[in-house]
């Protein structure tokens, strides 16, 4: 009886801690894999800048750079197209079939909170008017923060082509983020809206 | 579990200790790069994408 409450014991310990380290893979762990990603992907927006053509973009092609300097200066990931649970997991994803950067229309872009290098970790300090830069082949975009919002996972108007009104035509570029909300949760979402304010193109 | 381990494996203290400590070492690293790995997918954590 003693040897079998002391095994029992031990062994509930050792989950306690194989869950601990759970956590901790999760947090720091799943980073790493997205760090080397992010290194393939910028080596891909280098080539194709230098071809400066756009043509199709393929599901787990890089799209562009985001930078977002109220972020800090060194803030920088390299945008794929896809936002599948692999895409995701190598940086901040665009959703397939929105518009592309800089375009009439939303361009959605999807990251992690807390996992995989946390993309999106921080959107939530943005404020009105604060630059979202995506710098894709073909020019550099500045979007301006116009809004945030805390929405169900369900809400999917938030991504239509004009946010919050799924059918409208668009007139305007805009720029849609979506992250999980609260951190660590999947409860619900957290949106950030910009507009873009400004295009320069880039010199080929 | 761990009285047993202690007294099955070879040597004098400071072996064995050297021992267990490798042996976690092993075990931490298998789940770290096996285990956890296949597990996270599952976890309802971090879903950054709305519908679907």
């Amino acid at each position: 009886m003693r040897t079998l409450l002391r095994t029992c014991g031990e062994l509930s310990v050792t989950a306690g801690v194989a869950m601990l380290l759970f956590c901790a893979y999760l947090l720091w762990g799943t980073g790493s894999y997205t760090e080397w990603y992010q290194h393939v992907l910028k080596q891909q927006l280098q080539q194709t800048a230098k071809v400066a053509k756009l043509g199709k973009i393929h599901l787990g092609d890089a799209v562009a750079m985001i930078r977002i300097p109220r972020l800090g200066r060194d803030y920088e990931y390299a945008v794929l197209e896809g936002v599948g649970q692999e895409d995701l997991r190598r940086g901040p994803g665009h959703y397939p079939g929105t518009a592309r950067p800089g375009k009439v229309g939303n361009f959605v872009l999807s990251g992690h909170r807390t996992t995989y290098a946390a993309p999106f970790n921080r959107i939530d300090e943005l404020r009105r008017g604060d630059a979202i830069v995506i710098d894709a082949p073909e020019a550099r975009y500045t979007y301006r923060v116009s809004g945030k919002q805390v929405v169900t996972p369900d809400q999917v108007d938030v991504i239509a082509p004009v946010p919050g009104r799924p059918g409208a035509r668009p007139t305007e570029a805009v720029i849609t983020l979506t992250t999980c909300h609260p951190e660590y949760s999947a409860r619900e979402r957290l949106v950030v809206y910009g507009v873009l304010s400004a295009k320069r193109d880039r010199r080929t | 579990m761990y009285g047993w381990l202690w007294r099955v494996i070879p040597g004098g203290t400071g072996v064995k200790l050297a021992t267990m400590l490798v042996l976690a070492g092993a075990a931490g690293v298998v789940l770290w790069y096996f285990v956890f790995p296949s597990l996270e997918p599952h976890m309802p954590v971090d879903r950054a994408t709305v519908g679907r």
